[in-house]
């Protein structure tokens, strides 16, 4: 349906642009004025004003549709029955409704709800059919518009370029909105969350059971007692010093690794090892993380296992050791190729200088070139490190989902990222607050990053200031 | 003589400093040899699959087919018994537990298999035909050497009995190995050796259509406008932190976007493509719209200022001269942006795309999985074929991956100007 209205208004367009364009000439001296532009441009006049309004409807229209049949149906089933009825149980209503209508019902079918869906039904061809009515006549309304205007002699390119920025500007503010989008999904949930249970105890409790969140029925109303037990079950502290500890681990490896490979890139390579070896390095930023996350699960961490065993060591296979090696494998290159960077833009006269008072190159970079480069590398490694504390793949399949509170490298330990995706994959309950646990957690890893980038970035523009 | 120590020391220092980048960089190289050797060395044998011969007689009678041309009655004919039948005979058993196995060392679909067949080779009734059947996943990794067969018979997956079994049909010249068409053209399954992931790839081609179609209009556009006509006041500062923002933020995160907003706000479907497409287009937006901006940067003022002297208006100078000429690097940015987009996992798991599909999808709207979501569902599963079934989803996706990432630098190389 929405693809033949779209298919429709495509091609209505499209021809509109062609015939008018040949036929524009006839009707300016039938009118008798002059055209001030080039014919194509009245011909995109024409059509985008014939398009762009027909579409804008298209999309809202099916944007707002849903939710208007479901405010129908809400009302329809709250008229009908004689006690009031919790949203929670509207929802219900409308999905078995729903479900019924599109013929995947299963279990008890109920009177009301052969009803509902009638009306359901009722509803959606009414819609379908006042969606094609409104949506004809906007294309009527908006070309007879515009020709009103070109007979008017308006300016037709004038009015193409304004149409122009317009959509320029539209497009540029998308990313305001992602940003208000996540903003609001994360916080909208993380209210509901922060009403059951509160604030401090989510960010101060030390213990993370949140499948004690399913042992109360979410409908009913919960006791103390339960209150009491919901908010033990939600302390966020084991998951955040797993996610802290796994990075660590991470930055162990890539920041030597990275930051030795970086300096000799950028000061003792030759052309050649600068050719062939950087772009080998940067395949491990191109690797996807499901594929550090295999190999994480099936290689190191067994290996691992097996070394522990014939030390005499008990190691999970499941070990945050594993985990954050392979992390810190995959940011190698990002910690390499940014200290390659910002090494090679600290100025030469430093160097120079260095060794015209007999300093050796090795001794130039410590003593000179790495406290100047200094404040970029730090900037590096927080940028590292809040790629290192948003990542999933690696840590749902290698680290395991006990939230032990432990500074134990062998040990099995859990991040923020593992428990939202563990909370979040499969059928969830949206009014039950373990669900809602995941936004909040989603919120406080969005806040976290969005810190660490911006003293990050921050860090790395004052850096670069100080050297133009 | 204090003097020429030192300076020694000083020289074995150089050394030493050196020597640390050496090794660190040897140490990267090693991981990216150890990841590529591992994901090969376990993957390549998933593109052959192994299959024992069968002598069968397509008989009337066992099938219950009077006519050929009915094709109800081919449809509905008993292959299976026909199939066990004739394949339990293979080897001598004495009981009802060694019969089992023996059928145990086919792989359940043998009814289809012969049916396909039959199908296509409607002239061989009542005649005898040698039909090559797909193997078991544990014969299977037999025959390509994954089992160890000297272990204990409890901790093995195949018995003794079986074990004689496969060593009577290799030396009969039954089994044979041949390219695994399957691993391809067939969605999700159970059971390894039925297993493809030619739904995963249409789901990720789709889902990757989708991103391009939504992020680069728009990206290119919000670059134009950023670049080439935004004014400078708090609302473009405004723009310019939030994409540079955005491309900083955890990809999860734009899973929870997709699952609070594309799916219980607007009820999109759930697990399909385009909600997968629409999450991830909103997370390569800012990646497209860096690079595009700096390759719009890198057109030289002087191109404008030329259009603009023979009376082009703005958004002709824009549009006919500079976007063209910065054409190459958005695109090879739109690419490399894309390639993330196709390795990305994480916000697909939250909006479904983790669900068990056999059927390839045939819209964005279908149910799918998606390459890495492949890895990561087959990588939880016990069976030894879906290890060598993972590392070779991973080999298509690399593959897909470099070939995405060639491309990028061959549009940057061979098309973008240098202005000097």
């Amino acid at each position: 349906m929405n693809l033949v209205l779209f298919l429709f208004i495509l091609l209505f367009s499209v021809s509109l642009y062609f015939f008018s364009k040949s036929r524009i000439g006839y009707f300016a001296s039938s009118k008798q004025f002059k055209l001030k532009a080039l014919p194509k441009y009245y011909a995109y006049y024409l059509s985008l004003w014939c398009a762009l309004p027909a579409l804008i409807i298209l999309v809202s229209w099916n944007i707002l549709e849903p939710a208007i049949i479901k405010n129908l149906i809400f009302s329809k089933i709250q008229t009908d029955s004689l006690k009031a009825i919790s949203k929670d149980e509207l929802n219900l209503i409308y999905q078995k409704i729903k479900a019924y209508y599109t013929g995947n019902f299963s279990g008890q079918l109920d009177e009301s709800i052969k009803l509902g869906a009638e009306q359901y039904k009722r509803l959606l061809s009414v819609a379908a059919s006042s969606k094609v009515v409104v949506f004809l006549s906007a294309i009527i309304l908006f070309s007879g518009l515009a020709l009103r205007n070109i007979s008017n002699n308006v300016h037709a390119r004038e009015g193409v370029e304004k149409i122009i920025r317009i959509i320029l500007f539209t497009s540029s503010v998308a990313a305001i909105l992602t940003t208000v989008g996540i903003i609001f999904s994360l916080l909208f949930e993380s209210i509901k969350f922060f009403t059951t249970i509160n604030f401090f105890d989510f960010i101060f409790g030390t213990s993370w059971s949140p499948q004690k969140a399913f042992v109360s029925d979410a409908s009913a109303e919960l006791t103390t007692a339960q209150l009491k037990e919901l908010s033990e079950a939600f302390g966020a502290i084991p998951l955040f010093a797993g996610t802290a500890f796994i990075a660590f681990i991470a930055m162990c490896v890539a920041v030597p690794i990275g930051l030795f490979s970086g300096i000799y890139f950028a000061e003792y390579a030759s052309t050649n090892v600068r050719k062939f070896g950087k772009p080998i390095i940067e395949i491990l930023a191109g690797v996807p993380t499901v594929v550090y996350g295999f190999f994480a699960a099936l290689t190191v961490g067994p290996f691992f296992r097996i070394l522990g065993e014939s030390l005499g060591l008990e190691v999970s296979s499941e070990s945050a050791l594993a985990a954050g090696l392979v992390m810190g494998v995959m940011i190698i290159p990002f910690v390499s190729s940014l200290t390659d960077d910002v090494v090679n833009a600290v100025p030469q006269s430093l160097r120079d200088g260095s060794y015209a008072v007999g300093a050796t190159k090795s001794e130039t970079i410590k003593k000179v070139v790495f406290p100047a480069a200094l404040p970029g590398i730090v900037g590096s490694i927080l940028l590292a490190v809040s790629r290192a504390i948003g990542e999933t793949m690696i840590v749902v399949m290698a680290a395991g989902l006990a939230a032990n509170l432990t500074i134990n490298p062998l040990e099995s330990t859990t991040t923020v990222t593992t428990q939202i995706v563990m909370i979040l994959v499969g059928d969830q309950e949206f009014t039950s607050a373990k669900t809602q646990a995941a936004f909040a957690l989603g919120l406080t890893l969005f806040a976290a990053t969005l810190v660490l980038n911006f003293i990050a970035l921050r860090v790395v523009k004052k850096y670069r200031e100080q050297y133009e | 003589m204090n003097k020429e120590l030192r300076r020694k020391k000083r020289y074995q220092a150089e050394k030493r400093f050196q020597l640390y980048g050496i090794i660190a960089i040897s140490l990267a190289l090693f991981f990216v040899g150890l990841l590529v050797f591992k994901v090969f060395s376990d993957g390549t044998s998933a593109f052959s699959r192994t299959m024992i011969k069968l002598d069968v007689t397509f008989d009337a009678n066992k099938l219950g087919i009077t006519n050929v041309n009915d094709k109800d009655e081919v449809d509905n004919a008993d292959y299976y018994t026909l199939i066990y039948e004739e394949f339990i005979k293979s080897y001598p058993f004495s009981n009802r537990e060694e019969e089992k196995q023996i059928i145990k060392l086919l792989s359940p679909d043998y009814e289809f298999e012969a049916k396909n067949y039959f199908l296509k080779n409607k002239d061989q009734l009542n005649k005898t035909v040698t039909l090559l059947l797909t193997a078991s996943d544990d014969f299977d990794q037999l025959h390509k050497g994954n089992f160890p067969r000297d272990i204990p018979e409890d901790r093995r997956r195949l018995s003794n009995y079986q074990l004689k079994i496969y060593d009577q049909f290799l030396k009969d010249g039954k089994v044979e190995k041949i390219f695994n068409n399957y691993l391809f053209s067939k969605g999700d399954s159970r059971d390894p050796e039925l297993a493809g992931f030619g739904g995963a790839i249409l789901g990720s081609l789709f889902t990757i259509l989708i991103c391009l179609l939504i992020s680069f209009p728009i990206a290119l556009a919000a670059a134009v406008y950023l670049e080439e006509f935004a004014p400078k006041n708090k609302l473009t500062d405004l723009i310019e932190i939030n994409i540079n923002n955005l491309a900083a933020v955890p990809s999860i995160v734009f899973g929870l976007l997709g699952l609070g907003i594309l799916l219980n706000v607007f009820e999109l479907p759930r697990s399909t493509p385009l909600v997968g497409g629409i999450a991830l287009s909103l997370m390569t937006l800012p990646r497209i719209i860096i690079p595009a901006r700096a390759s719009l940067k890198a057109v030289p003022p002087s191109i404008r200022e030329g259009a603009l002297a023979m009376g082009a208006s703005k958004v002709q100078t824009v549009f006919h001269h500079v976007v063209p000429l910065a054409m190459p690097g958005t695109l090879s940015g739109t690419i490399i942006g894309l390639a993330q987009a196709l390795g990305e996992t994480a916000p697909l798991l939250l909006i479904g795309m983790v669900a068990f599909v056999v059927e390839l999808p045939g819209s964005p709207m279908d149910p799918s999985a998606s390459l890495p979501v492949q890895v990561y569902l087959w990588s939880e599963s016990a069976e030894r074929g879906f290890v060598e079934k993972t590392s070779a989803t991973i080999m298509m996706l690399l593959g897909f991956l470099i070939v995405m990432n060639s491309l990028a630098v061959y549009a940057r190389q061979k098309f973008e100007k240098k202005w000097n």
